[in-house]
């Protein structure tokens, strides 16, 4: 393949947004194949490191997604994750990590096609910016 | 009674019977489930997708199959029919029929291969004849069991002699030519009917040229169109053309309430079948027209309203209230429409394709079922019930649930099947029982310290993978992984046969730790976990790749993208593996006891449900006598007396000496969780008191919407059904003569505010004007309505007002009736109601002596409270949600609490018993076993790192983390630990961590892609 493809991770909540992923793919929507997936049981489970982490690993976006405020599983994990998020924004923009590579989003089980929407919006996006190299380790 | 037998029958394998199954295997009862076709699942898995969520129906379904067959105390007697019922209620003697299936199923290994051979093509039931099968078949692609079976009526050996081809190319020698039917007898305390409905069949029904027309069909052929592992793959297509329909008609009603065929009942679901079927077509074609003409839209469901506001103004489905006179065939295929407006207008209108939404009706054979198992059935033919006892045949000891008594949809059949179940536990003996105890037969392998040995499954799910995914070079990519010891491909790894292979290859391969590649976690995570614990692992050291909802659904045209995005699925799948542990779950120790909040008509059924099967329950009621909202009621169209049953209940209720009745009682705290609850309440005279318990039920029913429209509240002649109703009892009418009575629907529902319907105030209402004429026959009745929604046989009681001369103006909310008083300052005034009927397109005026308002039913504020309490949700309408809509109707996702009556949402008094009922047998699922075993996904700390700054402390929702100020440090309670992480990603100090989530295992997954990331994907 000769284009460029970026590659995303996105962690995703298991209540609202893996279900609503689950939703698009029994909807058939499609959406570019570019993210990888990982489950975690509540988007409050998700350490700022994970972001760092994958970023360093080589991943040229991460998109994390949760319950719509309100309608988390845990009652207030994506309460949580969005005052931790808050703080993380504005540290990855200072060490240089542009905003567009890193986003979040709120997505509910039933929301197979905003998941959809989500995905190819930050695909483009990441497509945009090129492969990120702020943070990979060369050997 | 003696001799009881602590076994129950459950003819008919369809959600219903499932339901009810399961059920009474978790209380401990053995279970015989008797099934007419070859396999479980009845009607569920014929449909594509379900409303008003549109989850996938096979994929609900699909856990609940592979549960109810691996239960050790269900025993499947499938192509069997039970043909006699002896002996007495607690001691029944059935004789059940098993018909020969040809095939050997403990040989049979479902390769297919004698399908592939067959030389007979026959019409496909599954698929209503859209596609052939062969003579020996498999029922449809997940059926379960899942071995073939030979229909003899076509087999050409069984009929003529000659072939044999399936026999000689079985590799196992399953087929059996000899196989003859054999008739058994089972011993059973009771037994539970749930045979379920057949779709109305209209050939014959000239009108609308189904059968004639080529691009006619019925709704059930539709949605086998609509369904991805339907005929055409969910590619909708005209049968004479190939072309994909544009536009799209939906004829609503196709027989049902239709006298001239004897229909004369509503088949309930039908409306929103076809809604569903709109929204799902345009969602395949955003191109698509949809329009669905009807008499009445009848969304009387929970949340069933949004989601006709949703496909009208989402979605842009065109409604049209109309009847059809005449469809013609144009050259092309197409199909010429005339239909007539409810003002006479008559219109012309071209579509591609049309659907019958076609109802439902009683399944064929019960009458002679009837009169095998001496039941009773109705005059529709479906089983004869009353509003008191909707689950309880003519004969005593033998119930019913699902459609058989009615149409129902899906989580009103749970919702019976759990009720019937509630019935059934009183002809028997049953003892509380530990599960854990006769598990530890199942020596867990020791991993500890071993090195990892991966196995990898990647599965075809037929097409639905490998049509897409390269599923072979996923599978041969996974075998050079790292620790990756067996890596194979395989066709469904959900399949019984499959499972079966897993746990083989686990012994042969020694594998100490297994991933699957195929659908989603989500429902299929518990069936491989319980497939690896049966051949001797823990259940925790598995992982699964979503290959199919996640990649080869939603890439269906990226064929190399997708092959590549599932091996990084896979190689991650496998890091995490890599990093897993085994985990314990620990035993919780349940009490036996339930406390029931709300002393209503739902929560006396619930705790006498709970009481009979020789369980203490407390019932909590506010108010200082029993009875809630049923103490207004007084008529039934069946006859029987609301206030008689009232009496009776309250009196078995009063007089049970396993019920405590705390009236005039508030509850202030309720603590703990499943098998544990605390719950601290003030009685009548104020004196605190504490009560431990198992589990909750609440039943803290509605209220009637207080309403300022129409007048009400300033004039003496403006009353709600509620008021009307006990006015008819008493007989006491305002002063003067009664002459004009008019009737207003929907007041406070389906408008901003309150987005749902009421569900019962048609019905009440027609009820009552029934009422009304027998006592005053002179008088004139005027319904202004927006849909009737008699549902279910309350139709026929809607036609016979109709008959005997009430008059229907249909408003909408831009156009309500208006009313004044004739003389403003006198509230005895008769009032003027102005209504604009539709039908002769002008106003009509009339002066009416009583306006009844129908008003809505309200969620208690106190709910919200109640929920808080608890920790369990409310939707947006303040009702109680519960943990799934179809399948977990009475369930909350908070394990231990359930939910039932008013508290859940609108339904009438009958819908409130069943539930009750299924409330009251899933709390006995739990209260019928002295322990259960805990989630073992739980937090743990890391003492030596923890520094009590108490962060934890505060993130935790379920006050399940503490920080002890003795030692200093955070302790976590196993058993109210939910396993979320939030915690753990709070901990300054890495003092915390998520089993099964830990931060070494998520870490290692991200970094499991390093070395090609850098360049993005090959």
């Amino acid at each position: 393949m000769s284009e460029w493809q970026p590659k995303i991770l996105a962690i995703l909540c298991n209540w609202c947004s893996y279900a609503g992923a689950d939703l698009a793919g029994v909807s058939r929507m499609q959406y570019p194949p570019n993210i990888r997936v990982v489950r975690v049981p509540c988007s409050g489970r998700v350490d700022p490191l994970f972001i760092m982490k994958s970023l360093q690993s080589g991943f040229d976006g991460v998109l994390v997604s949760g319950c719509h405020p309100g309608d988390c599983h845990y009652i207030s994990g994506n309460y949580v994750a969005r005052r931790k998020f808050a703080v993380l924004k504005p540290l990855l923009e200072f060490i240089g990590i542009e905003p567009n590579r890193v986003q979040f989003s709120w997505i509910s089980a039933g929301e197979g096609e905003r998941f959809a929407t989500v995905v190819t919006k930050i695909t483009e996006d990441v497509r945009k910016l090129g492969p990120s190299t702020r943070l990979v380790k060369k050997l | 009674m003696k001799n009881k037998k602590n076994s129950v029958l459950v003819l008919g394998a369809g959600i219903a019977g499932i339901q009810a199954s399961l059920d009474l295997a978790e209380m401990g009862v053995e279970v015989h489930l008797v099934e007419d076709t070859p396999t479980i699942g009845g009607r569920m898995p014929q449909l594509d997708k379900t409303f008003p969520t549109n989850d996938c129906s096979m994929c609900i379904l699909a856990p609940k199959m592979s549960e109810c067959v691996r239960h050790p105390l269900i025993t499947l007697h499938i192509m069997s029919s039970l043909k006699d019922i002896s002996g007495t209620p607690g001691n029944f003697i059935c004789s059940v029929i098993e018909r020969a299936k040809y095939v050997d199923p403990v040989k049979c290994v479902s390769c297919g291969l004698c399908e592939e051979k067959c030389p007979v093509k026959i019409e496909d039931e599954f698929d209503v004849g859209l596609r052939k099968t062969k003579a020996i078949s498999r029922y449809f692609l997940q059926s379960i069991p899942s071995e073939y079976t030979i229909n003899k009526d076509h087999c050409l050996y069984l009929t003529k002699g000659v072939c044999k081809l399936c026999s000689k190319v079985c590799p196992t020698g399953a087929i059996n030519y000899e196989d003859t039917d054999k008739e058994i007898e089972l011993n059973v305390g009771a037994v539970i009917l749930a045979t379920g409905i057949d779709p109305f069949d209209p050939i014959g029904f000239g009108q609308f040229g189904y059968h004639r027309y080529k691009n006619v069909v019925t709704s059930l052929e539709f949605e086998r169109m609509l369904s991805a592992s339907g005929p055409f793959g969910g590619h909708v297509e005209r049968a004479s053309d190939g072309l994909p329909p544009k536009r799209l008609a939906f004829i609503q009603c196709v027989g049902s309430r239709d006298i001239s065929i004897d229909r004369n009942y509503c088949s309930s679901a039908c409306c929103m079948f076809a809604i569903k079927q709109s929204i799902i077509a345009k969602e395949h074609n955003k191109e698509l027209e949809a329009t669905i003409f009807y008499m009445d839209i009848r969304a009387f469901g929970k949340d069933f309203d949004k989601y006709y506001d949703k496909a009208e103004n989402w979605y842009g489905v065109q409604f049209k209230r109309s009847k059809i006179s005449e469809i013609k065939e144009l050259p092309d295929g197409s199909l010429d429409l005339k239909y007539t407006y409810e003002n006479g207008d008559i219109q012309y209108e071209t579509f591609d394709m049309v659907v019958l939404s076609i109802g439902l009706q009683p399944r064929a054979g019960s009458r002679g079922l009837s009169e095998d198992l001496d039941i009773r059935l109705n005059r529709f033919e479906f089983c004869r019930t009353d509003t008191f006892h909707p689950l309880e045949t003519s004969r005593e000891g033998v119930f019913v649930c699902g459609a058989m008594s009615g149409p129902k949809d899906i989580p009103e059949s749970v919702i019976s099947a759990s009720g019937a179940v509630a019935n059934a536990v009183k002809y028997l003996e049953l003892e509380r029982y530990d599960p854990s105890v006769g598990s530890e037969d199942i020596k867990e392998k020791d991993v500890t310290g071993d090195r990892p040995r991966i196995g990898v499954f990647v599965c075809h799910c037929g097409i639905n993978i490998a049509g897409v995914v390269d599923v072979k070079d996923v599978a041969e990519f996974a075998s050079h992984l790292e620790n990756v010891e067996h890596s194979e491909d395989v066709m469904y790894a959900c399949s019984t046969d499959c499972l079966e292979t897993i746990k083989q290859r686990i012994e042969e391969h020694d594998l100490n730790r297994v991933v699957v590649a195929a659908c989603t976690p989500r429902t299929h995570e518990p069936l491989f976990r319980d497939t690896i614990s049966e051949a001797g692992l823990n259940p925790y050291l598995f992982e699964m790749a979503n290959i199919r909802d996640q990649c080869s659904w939603a890439h269906m045209n990226e064929p190399e993208m997708a092959t590549g995005k599932s091996r990084d699925l896979v190689e991650m799948g496998v890091s995490k593996a890599r990093g897993l542990v085994p985990l314990l779950r620990l035993p919780i120790n349940i009490d036996p006891e339930a406390l029931v909040i709300g002393g209503g008509l739902s929560g006396m059924t619930s705790a006498l449900a709970i009481g009979d099967a020789g369980h203490d329950v407390y019932l909590i009621e506010r108010e200082d006598v029993l009875g809630g909202n049923m103490r207004d009621i007084f008529f039934n169209f069946d006859g029987t007396d609301p206030q008689q049953f009232l009496a009776e209940t309250i009196e078995k209720v009063e007089n049970h000496d396993r019920i405590r009745v705390l009236p005039g009682s508030t509850i202030e705290e309720i603590t703990g969780f499943v098998g544990n609850f605390r719950t601290a309440f003030k009685d009548s005279t104020g004196k605190r008191e504490e009560l431990t318990h198992g589990a909750v039920i609440v039943a803290t029913g509605g209220n009637e919407h207080e309403t300022e429209e129409y007048l009400y509240g300033s004039s003496s002649r403006v009353v709600t059904q509620k008021e009307f109703e006990r006015m008819l009892h008493e007989e006491e009418f305002p002063p003067g003569k009664l002459k004009e009575v008019v009737m207003v629907q929907c007041v406070g529902s389906r408008e901003e505010g309150r987005m749902y319907c009421s569900r019962v105030c048609c019905s009440k209402a027609v009820k009552n004007a029934l009422e009304l004429r027998k006592r005053k026959s002179r008088v004139n009745i005027y319904f202004a309505y927006r849909d009737i929604r008699t549902y279910g046989f309350a139709e026929e009681y809607y036609s016979e007002l109709r008959d005997r001369g009430a008059l229907f103006f249909r408003y909408t909310l831009e156009n309500k009736p208006e009313v004044e008083k004739i003389r403003p300052d006198d509230p005895d005034s008769r009032i003027r109601v102005t209504v604009f009927d539709p039908v002769l397109e002008k106003d009509v005026v009339i002066d009416a002596d009583l306006l009844v308002l129908a008003t809505a039913i309200d969620a208690p504020e106190e709910n919200l409270e109640l929920a808080k309490m608890l920790k369990v949700p409310l939707n947006s309408d303040g009702l109680f949600l519960e943990a799934h809509v179809k399948l977990r109707p009475v369930d909350f996702a908070t394990e231990g609490i359930f939910v039932c009556g008013l508290a859940h949402g609108p339904k009438d008094m009958s819908e409130s018993i069943a539930q009750a009922k299924a409330a009251g047998s899933r709390a006995l699922t739990f209260l019928k076993k002295k322990s259960i075993l805990a989630e073992g996904t739980i937090c743990e700390v890391r003492t030596d790192r923890c520094s009590g700054c108490g962060y934890c402390e505060e993130v935790c929702a379920y006050t399940a983390i503490e920080v002890d100020p003795e030692e200093g440090v955070a302790v976590v309670n196993d058993a109210l630990c939910k396993g979320c992480g939030a915690c753990v990603s709070t901990c300054r100090c890495g003092a915390l961590d998520l089993r099964g989530f830990t931060n070494g295992q998520l870490f290692s997954v991200f970094d499991s892609l390093e070395i090609e990331a850098s360049e993005g994907i090959r």
